[in-house]
């Protein structure tokens, strides 16, 4: 038996049996896990099956069969009847992207999210954290009252709060530079000061405007809402967030590294510093993209990778397969509860988002003893 | 099959102040050296340049002849693995996933380890007892036996040299002295910052003493911890015996009165 042989130098009996089992068990083989792979089927099946629900449920339902009728009629270009065509556009043109763009953000923030947190070793760290929604506002804002970047046509707000996003986070990332890198720490605080900052010059944009849109522009940014989506911004968001989420997961190992400090990381061979960088434009570029589609939704991206961690433990070749999944089935739930309990209108997403999260992460927290930066 | 560990002429500056000055030592293949010196005296610096943590002002550190500054960070780290201060993480990964995260040199990006690396991990925790903690969540363990599984790591990592600073931190009587063994036991070439001059002079062929950045001394530990030392460099009292077993020199220290040379009137 393979299991006696590889005991044989163990030199105990009684416990060599669990020893072999467990040194299957306990090195981390990438996401060659069984567990992992089964959890990846089961969050994809989960992720299907609440992507057609969704769709499906709103204001209006339209019976599954139906919405599965529409779909494959409109990806195979099939036929449909002429008094179908109203609840044909509601499946195609305004609900399937509002799904899907719900799917890509959820896991983007989510996979970012674990990210940020372990690229500035910081709990509390989430994808916002270092100025970019307030970075999105500004430029969104200034868009809408400036009319600035009027080539873009429709997409001129978006372009803006991307632009504005890219711009707060280079600037963060240069004012927190120095002669040894930049630290971790740094990174924070000079995100949490240059936000304070953004969001002033928001206040001025909006208090001087001479009119009210400027106001809406500025609360929809940062309450965040999937409402907008349209099959035009579609693809560039989830060609952004897809690539990220690959990067980032090509780059586990480092993470894992990196979130034991820069002087371990040294020691094990990583340039913890240009990882750092190379994390920072990675991340940047994705949340800049979400947050110009969708505005800045906030508590995923810290709580999910906390939730994931509680459940499949740190290792980020793991927690950054099933934290995407997960977030994507999480917010795709999240924005059809928004938009049902109130029909016809919607509730923000963030009031679903902390009434779910919050208790639940409070409850795995305490139950399973999570750690995070000691005890 | 081991290698020697070559530090030449290092100096080092941070913020503009010279940390370390022309310091020059040599760990010979398989040997253990300590590295001793008072508080800030630049015994860290001189560590952290050796696994590439800071970059010398000047100066060379060779591994069996080759300049490590010339390799990349992970060729450096499969030949120098370290033992840093303050290095656990805020992630709780388990025991065994951070013993593995030492082969992280060795492996292209997330491929896996292979069975002959997994074995290797597993004899690392062996050797330093921490294989019962395999699963274990290395952020509910005590200091002392976190600090045993990252020497596992170290040992996993295979390298050629191996470095640590104060390694005996947080940990008891008992595994101070099976670390030390063990190091020696190892067949590695051993550069140790420690703290503790009676555990260095057992466990040490030879002992560098660093003051103020400078090389001060040294030597086997029988030539360089005399009562003069101790009194000019360390600033204490004290007396020095051979232990009544294997003759190693052993320091008495007395608290009556400390010599106050140097910075006294």
């Amino acid at each position: 038996m393979k299991i006696n042989a590889k005991v044989a130098d163990g030199a105990q009996a009684p416990p060599a049996r669990v020893r072999g089992d467990e040194a299957v068990r306990g090195l981390p083989t990438a996401s060659g896990r069984p567990g992992t792979a089964a959890a990846c089927a089961v969050l994809g099946a989960a992720l299907v099956i609440s992507v057609l629900a969704a769709i499906s449920l709103g204001s209006a339902v339209i019976p599954f069969g139906d919405t599965t009728r529409f779909l494959w009629a409109a990806l195979t270009g099939g036929v449909i009847s002429a008094d179908e065509v109203t609840q044909y556009q509601i499946i195609w043109q305004v609900r399937t992207p509002r799904v899907v763009l719900a799917a890509v953000v959820g896991a983007g923030l989510s996979a970012v999210g674990v990210a940020v947190q372990a690229m500035v070793r910081n709990a509390l760290a989430d994808p916002f954290i270092l100025g970019v929604s307030s970075g999105a506002s500004v430029g969104a804002v200034s868009v809408t009252v400036f009319g600035a970047l009027a080539g873009f046509g429709i997409y001129a707000v978006s372009v803006g709060a991307f632009l504005g996003s890219l711009v707060a986070s280079g600037l963060v990332y240069l004012a927190a530079r120095s002669a040894t890198g930049v630290t971790p720490l740094r990174l924070v605080l000079t995100g949490v000061a240059l936000a304070f900052g953004f969001e002033a010059l928001m206040s001025v944009i909006v208090y001087f405007a001479p009119d009210s849109e400027a106001t809406s522009t500025v609360l929809y940014w940062t309450m965040g809402s999937f409402g907008a989506a349209t099959w035009g911004a579609l693809p560039v968001v989830t060609a952004v967030v897809v690539l990220a989420v690959v990067a980032l997961r090509r780059a586990a190992r480092g993470l894992d590294v990196l979130s034991f400090g820069d002087e371990s990381a040294a020691s094990l061979g990583v340039d913890a510093d240009r990882l750092r960088g190379w994390l920072f434009v990675v991340t940047a570029l994705a949340t800049g993209a979400m947050v110009a589609t969708s505005g800045a939704i906030g508590f995923v991206g810290l709580v999910v990778p906390h939730l994931v961690r509680i459940v499949v433990g740190a290792g980020h070749a793991r927690v950054l397969v099933i934290a995407p999944l997960f977030g994507a089935v999480f917010m795709v739930w999240v924005d059809l509860v928004c938009r049902v309990v109130v029909a016809p209108r919607e509730l923000p997403l963030g009031v679903i988002t902390a009434l779910v999260g919050v208790p639940v992460f409070i409850t795995l927290m305490r139950r399973r003893g999570y750690l995070f930066g000691g005890r | 099959m081991t290698v020697e560990l070559d530090v030449d002429r290092l100096s080092v500056e941070l913020a503009g102040r010279a940390i370390v000055e022309q310091v020059s030592l040599r760990v010979g293949s398989g040997s253990v050296v300590g590295l001793v010196g008072p508080n800030g005296s630049g015994k860290s610096t001189v560590l952290r340049c050796v696994y590439r943590a800071l970059r010398p002002r000047s100066g060379v550190v060779r591994v069996g002849g080759a300049d490590i500054g010339a390799m990349s960070p992970r060729e450096s780290a499969r030949l120098v693995a370290a033992l840093t201060q303050n290095s656990s993480g805020e992630l709780d990964f388990t025991v065994a996933e951070v013993v593995a995260l030492g082969r992280a040199p060795h492996l292209k990006g997330n491929a896996p380890l292979s069975a002959r690396e997994a074995a290797l991990c597993e004899r690392a925790m062996r050797q330093v007892g921490v294989d019962h903690l395999a699963h274990r969540g290395v952020l509910s363990l005590s200091g002392g036996e976190r600090q045993r599984v990252l020497i596992a790591r170290a040992l996993a990592q295979e390298p050629e040299v191996l470095v640590l600073d104060e390694p005996t931190n947080h940990l008891d009587l008992r595994h101070q002295v099976d670390l030390l063994r063990l190091l020696r036991d190892s067949g590695l070439t051993v550069l140790v910052v420690l703290h503790d001059l009676n555990l260095a002079a057992a466990a040490c062929d030879r002992l560098c003493v660093l003051s103020e950045g400078a090389l001060v001394a040294s030597g086997t530990p029988a030539e360089v911890l005399t009562e003069q030392l101790l009194r000019e460099v360390f600033s204490v009292r004290a007396s020095v015996v051979a232990h009544p077993l294997d003759g190693v020199p052993q320091i008495l220290y007395t608290l009556a009165n400390h010599v106050e040379e140097g910075s006294a009137p």
